[in-house]
């Protein structure tokens, strides 16, 4: 039987084809009536005022850099836990020292403000 | 422009007659000696081929709990489900595991092929095929079973009806079952209209974008013993990675509607997503450490066997399973933006959020890809903390069920769970929601992973 990644790939394409179809047959069957007022943005009904480039809250940022951070944590942490077993308590103790550190880092993070929501 | 004139014509012309009327009214109603007594309207009947459909709303919902099992709905609903379980163990005895009949399908298929004289690949490539296609649909019709499934669990937790009508013109419309159905084409064939603000190729691209990474996320999901479509020694991984893509479908669609509802919606998604990824990727830890692979079908097999009858599943691990479990189960509903998490579309400040400006078939197309989701952490808590396709009770009649009927069940009581918690709970607020995930959740996923070295350092030698 053929290499699993194989079916990847075959899932990609096919995911890729599906909404794909899916988007252009709606687009062959469906009415299309467009005027000004249909296609203006919805704001309560009333005209909208402003762009929407505006500025934003930088609590996104700050969350979005946290869990850059984090997130690749666990791409460490992923292998050793598979061989967590094999590898015994020496490894234990060092992913033990591995996550203090990460926890001292949520902590300085929580300290600075930067988990708080206002 | 133009319309503005049209928009003020009407408002005086309204407004004139109102405060005269209004005196000239109430006086002659005034020395009248006795009002006429009020007459109740006649009911509007539903009749369906000359027959009266019962008008269940006149009793509904003060009467109809007294002696329920008299009605007939009640007494054909249970007939129905006892032909459905019924219908299910004949299946399952008559079928038997999955996994052998594709065994011998590939062998007939290479069989046919070599007498043909096709080469080897074409057999594959057909195999492959069949594969994707058969994991395709199940996420298709998935869509279908579970928006059904979700508006009448809603109906009953919150005592209205749900689909009702919609079924075969002849009759046969138990529950409303072709609702969803009915509702797809409704959706395909309705106007799509895509605000003159928005910017075209990113509106279009992100349902688009959100759809295929949840379709490829399903790739290695196990839905029984030996039955997942890839079976990749990564599959754990390759889940939340793919599942992870579809954050940037959602701040697609927030950021090019050009509304700042769907802006909004869009980073607050983000947001939400993007840090509850971190207490599901950690909570997972203790059942990849007690397994000790990230193959799917090895965490299953990890979980078989029983302790005195208790089966071995990791859920059922003292502390460490439990909270592994609940970690994961919250992560998971937030993932897929769902009620008690859905600040990213929530209705009473943000209209729908990030898919506020989408109709039509794109609209669709996220709903469809939430659904996925739903499914796609169902079969995941069934498959690392539920024991994958093994029997909960170590007897007979339970044994003998192929493995693949139990996934199916677990997986489905953990996708009532999901709805039960949607149509239960009230929504956080925003900061409440992160402050859960970054303060609560996350520091107890890393507790979590000390308890579980402490298992593998004195118990699970």
């Amino acid at each position: 039987m053929m290499s699993a990644y194989a079916v990847v790939y075959a899932f990609v394409i096919v995911a890729v084809a599906f909404a794909a179809v899916t988007l252009g047959a709606a687009k062959v069957l469906r009415a299309s009536v467009p005027y000004a007022r249909k296609e203006s943005t919805y704001e309560c009904g009333i005209p909208a005022t402003g762009s929407t480039e505006v500025k934003l809250n930088i609590r996104f940022h700050v969350f979005a850099l946290l869990f850059v951070l984090f997130d690749v944590e666990v791409l460490y942490v992923y292998p050793w836990a598979v061989t967590a077993r094999e590898l015994g308590p020496i490894a234990l103790i060092e992913m033990g020292i591995f996550i203090a550190i990460l926890l001292l880092g949520l902590a300085f993070a929580w300290r600075k403000g930067a988990l708080s929501w206002e | 422009m133009s319309d503005k004139p049209e928009d003020k014509k009407p408002e005086p012309a309204k407004t004139a007659p109102v405060p005269a009327a209004a005196p000239a009214a109430a006086a002659p109603a005034a020395p009248k000696p006795a009002a006429p007594k009020y007459v109740p309207p006649e009911p509007v009947l539903n009749r369906k081929n000359g027959r009266l459909i019962e008008d269940r709303f006149t009793t509904w919902p003060t009467q109809v709990f007294i002696n329920r099992w008299s009605r007939s709905g009640y007494q054909a609903g249970a007939a129905m489900l006892t032909g459905i379980l019924l219908g299910l163990a004949v299946t399952g005895g008559v079928v038997g595991e999955l996994a052998k009949w594709a065994d011998k399908f590939y062998a007939l298929l290479t069989a046919v092929a070599a007498a043909k004289g096709l080469p080897v690949l074409a057999v594959e490539i057909a195999w492959v095929a069949i594969k994707v296609l058969i994991v395709l649909h199940i996420v298709l019709i998935n869509g279908l079973w579970s928006i059904w499934w979700e508006r009448k669990i809603s109906a009953h937790i919150q005592s209205r009806v749900g689909p009702t009508y919609a079924g075969s013109p002849s009759g046969w419309n138990f529950h409303g079952w072709a609702q969803t159905a009915i509702d797809g084409i409704k959706l395909l064939l309705k106007e799509d209209v895509t605000p003159a603000a928005a910017d075209k190729w990113v509106h279009a691209l992100a349902p688009g974008l959100v759809v295929a990474p949840c379709i490829i996320a399903f790739a290695p999901v196990l839905f029984g013993d030996n039955m997942a479509a890839a079976s990749l020694d990564i599959g754990t991984l390759y889940i939340f990675a793919f599942a992870g893509i579809s954050v940037i479908g959602i701040v697609m669609a927030g950021w090019a509607s050009g509304n700042k509802y769907s802006l909004l919606g869009g980073l607050r998604g983000a947001a939400q997503i993007v840090s509850y990824e971190l207490p599901r990727g950690f909570s997972v830890v203790p059942v990849l450490m007690f397994a000790g692979s990230l193959d799917l079908q090895v965490i299953s097999n990890a979980q078989a066997g029983y302790w005195h009858g208790i089966p071995r599943w990791f859920v059922f691990y003292p502390v460490v399973g439990q909270l592994a479990f609940v970690i994961f189960l919250i992560a998971s509903v937030a993932e897929t933006n769902r009620t008690p998490f859905d600040i990213p579309e929530a209705e009473s400040e943000l209209v729908s959020g990030f898919h506020t400006e989408y109709s039509g078939m794109k609209w669709s197309i996220f709903f469809l890809a939430e659904y996925a989701y739903v499914l796609l952490g169902s079969f995941l808590l069934a498959t690392f903390f539920l024991g994958g396709g093994a029997s909960p009770i170590n007897s007979v009649p339970f044994t003998l069920v192929p493995s693949w009927m139990w996934m199916l069940a677990k997986a489905m009581l953990m996708m009532f769970v999901f709805l039960w918690i949607r149509w239960t709970l009230p929504r956080f607020r925003v900061d409440q929601l992160m402050d859960f995930t970054w303060k609560f959740l996350l520091p107890w996923s890393f507790v979590n992973i000390a308890i579980a070295g402490l298992y593998l350092a004195f118990w699970l030698k």
